[in-house]
């Protein structure tokens, strides 16, 4: 019984890790330009392929992974220059729809280049298989995202304080006109963040497939889980991206373990009531 | 008209023992239009409102004076409640309001204008006034009849644009206005609720020279029933329209005083009043 | 206090300006003649006809709320949903004539609109837009859990649709189902209409240009709000039960997230807050998937999002902002 719970515990923080990385860069770059980028799993989807791509051509899963924070980097900036840079000013709508419209076409192009079927990905074999501790067991894939995910995080958050960018970045979120006028290059901050923010998604995505699979509705099906996470934990903040990750993979895997009658109804329902509490998130900037 | 309806109060209050207390600091007898007791606010470490107690009497042309950051916005914000303060009361006659929402509030009279236009750019000047008009004669929640089957309050919005000079203008979008016009449409919007305490944060600002004779020509205008508190920097405006000048520094009132008083003190002087004329 | 016949007389040519603005255009009156002409010119093409119109219907509602008011939704298939359902349900254990059960599933997606407004009135912004895909994809799983009533995955079994007021019977070429949808479309429309040009209308308005403004003019923003979710919900569970009796299937489809993208890509295209955009919308959508239904749905969604960034891009207003913008142009004087 305890055991179970354990496990359920530790499976739904790894999950929690994953939806980390997934949505981190989303919640900064929300916070920086109040930029609604629903496309931000487009680029995890397009680390994903990346990553299966590379291993079916014989490249080690490990060695995919810096390839596909590479290759969603990348596109990403592309996007910046082309598209989502003639509508900061615009209104929430026009953002969503421009956005969605870019998901629609990715998961349309997934599927043109790969197919609908599920991608599978061969891991090393150091992954496979598990760590075992009394009567639980610990799934060594499981083991490796959380290492990988406090790793990132510990990162992420040295390079938010300790660096000169870092406060770039902080100042740009807490009050972009002000930062303009302190001659902070708000405009190259975002462009940076958004790049590794979007290479962070890409990341996730190559380790999301163990996790939850990879096809071309993945676009879709985890936009909501990435959105729920930087609803909840508050625009702009890691720390908050962190506590809503971990908060809402264990309630996940929780919910499907011990109510799977209930499927997602139970995660929507928390994440109403909490949007309704504190609209900004529970770390987020109160306007 | 407004100390027929005091008096009548009073004597009301007399008679049935129940009306709340005037305000604390108000001579008794003579009736405030508005009155603010030891507000206080603050954001974070900073304190942008420190104990602000003023009283304004019906009829009153007060100006808020103050540098840049010296919080006077702010206290508007307070005064009509889009800021909640931490302490203190505000009065709107013998009412208190201090947590009345603030569309309540400008139903019961306390209007202000913004800084920076406030103005709905697809609507025309006449939709925009109507709209307000509608809202004050409580018909904007109507839903069947069409607008142009409102006749009264139309006319009533044409007429107000045109004693600020915008009935030419009346039918096109606002945003095609040019910046003087858009200002006096902020006035023509706050006029249109029938306040009896105007808050006008900067009326004139941004103003060129020579658009901004028919705003003057507007506030000049104002009815003498009108309490009107105004922010300014230009000071050939406040010295031509104040009767008392409320001085704030760092989010408290340094002084109040009439215009000769301010202009001669030292302190004030010293504050920003050195250069002379326009700030 | 103001000189009465003047200042009346000053206003008048103001006024009947503003008048002429909210007649009927000829255009409009030549548009609903030829909504008729399914009937005589497409004959084998009237089932599409009463899709569309159902979807005008649908998108017309959304307008309200999203072009008029501001209010971007992301779940407004709830309420179309549950008129169907409530529709479907209706001649399943109730009664099968159309219209009474039309304006009860009305009623009741708008009752149910209601409850919602309550929650999403005070929000703006991203909070609004994931509360409304929240609430939508809540009503989705339940929906899916309770296939005791909707019949879950395998959609709503035992429908069974009685004639038209007794009338008219639902025949196989569709004539009697678009008769019934464009009436409805047009009596409804006709209602929308007038609560765009109302005093009410104008203070939506107001709301979606600036929100800041309308508390310091004394409007009470959250209650204007209110009425015009409910308003809105109650239209498009109208659409929705028409669904449900044109094509006697109810499925999980009809509240779902792909529907409240489907209903906001036709509304944008058409150009929302402009009345007729979700009429236009609808007309070039459906009419453009019917043309293409051979295609793999996933390469149609690659053209609609292709097809989305290009509207937001270059025509911000839709197509009928597009053609406003043209007309303007053109009009100019040669300089």
């Amino acid at each position: 019984m305890l055991a179970s719970f354990i496990g359920v515990l530790f499976d739904g923080f790894a999950f929690g890790m994953l939806l980390f990385l997934l949505s981190v860069g989303l919640s900064v770059t929300l916070g920086m330009m109040n930029f609604i980028n629903l496309a931000h799993c487009s680029f995890a989807m397009l680390g994903g392929y990346v990553a299966v791509s590379l291993v079916n051509a014989g490249w080690p899963f490990l060695a995919t992974l810096p390839v596909a924070f590479a290759a969603a980097a990348a596109v990403s900036v592309v996007l910046e220059r082309v598209l989502y840079r003639r509508l900061y000013r615009s209104s929430d709508l026009d953002q969503c729809l421009l956005t969605i419209g870019i998901v629609f076409m990715s998961i349309a192009g997934a599927a043109w280049l790969f197919g609908t079927v599920q991608q599978p990905v061969q891991l090393p074999p150091a992954l496979r298989g598990a760590l075992q501790f009394g009567p639980v067991r610990f799934a060594s894939y499981r083991l490796f995202l959380v290492g990988t995910g406090l790793a990132l995080t510990v990162l992420l958050v040295a390079a938010l304080e300790y660096t000169r960018f870092g406060a770039q970045v902080r100042a740009a979120v807490d009050k972009q006109r002000m930062a303009r006028g302190l001659g902070i290059d708000v405009d190259a901050a975002f462009a940076i963040t958004f790049a590794l923010g979007s290479g962070l998604a890409g990341l996730g995505g190559a380790l999301a497939i163990e996790i939850v699979g990879l096809d071309p509705a993945f676009a879709l099906t985890n936009l909501i889980y990435v959105l729920i996470v930087v609803a909840v934990g508050g625009l702009g903040s890691i720390g908050g991206s962190f506590a809503a990750a971990a908060l809402l993979g264990v309630s996940d895997v929780a919910g499907k373990y011990y109510l799977p009658a209930l499927g997602s109804f139970f995660i929507y329902l928390v994440m109403v009531g909490l949007l309704m509490w504190r609209p900004a998130g529970l770390f987020g900037k109160r306007t | 008209m407004s100390e027929l309806t005091s008096a009548a109060g009073e004597a009301a209050g007399a008679a049935s023992g129940n009306r709340p207390p005037a305000p604390a600091g108000v001579p008794a007898g003579r009736a405030a239009a508005l009155t603010a007791q030891g507000l206080r606010k603050h954001f974070g470490s900073l304190q942008v409102a420190r104990d602000i107690s003023f009283h304004l009497p019906v009829g009153a042309r007060f100006a808020l004076i103050g540098p840049n950051g010296a919080g006077k916005t702010t206290l508007i914000n307070l005064l009509t409640g889009m800021l909640r303060p931490e302490s203190g009361r505000i009065f709107l006659g013998r009412d208190d309001v201090t947590s009345v929402e603030p569309a309540v509030r400008v139903k019961r009279g306390l209007v202000r204008t913004f800084q920076i236009n406030a103005l709905f750019p697809d609507l025309a000047p006449l939709e925009a006034v109507a709209l307000a008009v509608c809202e004050r004669k409580g018909s904007a929640g109507a839903f069947w009849r069409p607008l142009p089957a409102y006749r009264d309050e139309l006319e009533e919005a044409y007429a107000l644009l045109q004693s600020v000079h915008l009935a030419e203008d009346c039918l096109r979008p606002t945003r095609e206005l040019a910046y003087g016009q858009q200002r006096l449409l902020e006035m023509a919007l706050a006029l249109a609720t029938r306040p009896r305490v105007l808050l006008l944060d900067e009326p004139a600002a941004g103003v060129p020279r020579d658009e901004s004779s028919a705003l003057f020509a507007a506030i000049a205008a104002l009815p003498d029933d009108i309490t009107v508190l105004f922010i300014e920097h230009d000071m050939s405006l406040v010295f031509r329209f104040a009767s008392r000048i409320i001085v704030m520094v760092a989010g408290g009132i340094l002084m109040e005083g009439s215009p000769a008083e301010i202009a001669g003190d030292a302190q004030v002087r010293e504050l920003y009043l050195g250069k002379g004329g326009h700030v | 206090m103001r000189e009465l016949t003047g200042a009346a007389a000053a206003a008048g040519p103001a006024l009947a300006a503003l008048d002429r603005r909210a007649r009927w255009r000829p255009a409009e009156l030549v548009f609903w003649a030829a909504a008729l002409s399914p009937f005589v010119l497409f004959p084998a093409y009237l089932q599409l006809a009463s899709q569309i119109a159902i979807a005008a219907l649908f998108a017309l509602s959304l307008d309200l709320i999203l072009g008029y008011a501001g209010v971007v939704s992301l779940g407004h298939a709830a309420f179309f949903g549950i008129g169907a359902y409530c529709a479907g349900l209706l001649s399943k254990y109730a009664w099968g004539e159309p219209v009474s059960g039309l304006l009860v599933s009305a009623l009741l997606a708008g009752l149910a609109g209601y409850a919602v407004s309550f929650v999403i009135a005070g929000f703006r912004h991203l909070a609004l837009i994931m509360i409304t895909l929240g609430l939508g994809l809540l009503l989705q799983e339940a929906a899916n859990s309770a296939s005791w009533l909707t019949g879950g995955a395998d959609g709503l079994q035992g429908i069974d649709i009685r004639p038209v007021l007794g009338l008219f019977k639902f025949d196989l070429y569709g004539r009697t189902a678009y008769g019934y949808a464009l009436a409805v479309l047009f009596l409804l429309f006709l209602l929308a209409r007038r609560v765009i040009q109302s005093p009410f209308g104008l203070s939506l308005r107001g709301i979606r240009e600036n929100a800041v403004r309308m508390p310091a003019i004394g409007a009470p923003t959250r209650r204007r709000i209110r009425k015009i979710f409910t308003m809105a919900a109650a239209m498009a569970g109208a659409a929705g039960a028409l669904l449900a009796q044109t094509t006697s299937t109810v499925s999980l489809e009809a509240l779902s997230f792909q529907r409240s993208a489907d209903v906001l890509v036709i509304l944008i295209l058409g150009g929302a807050g402009r009345l007729y955009g979700g009429i236009v919308g609808a007309l070039i959508y459906m009419v453009a998937r019917d043309r293409f239904s051979g295609l793999n749905p996933q390469y149609w969604y690659f053209w609609i999002g292709l097809l989305l960034v290009l509207v937001v891009v270059l025509l911000p207003n839709g197509i009928l902002g597009g053609l406003r913008r043209l007309s303007a142009w053109r009009l100019r004087p040669a300089s």
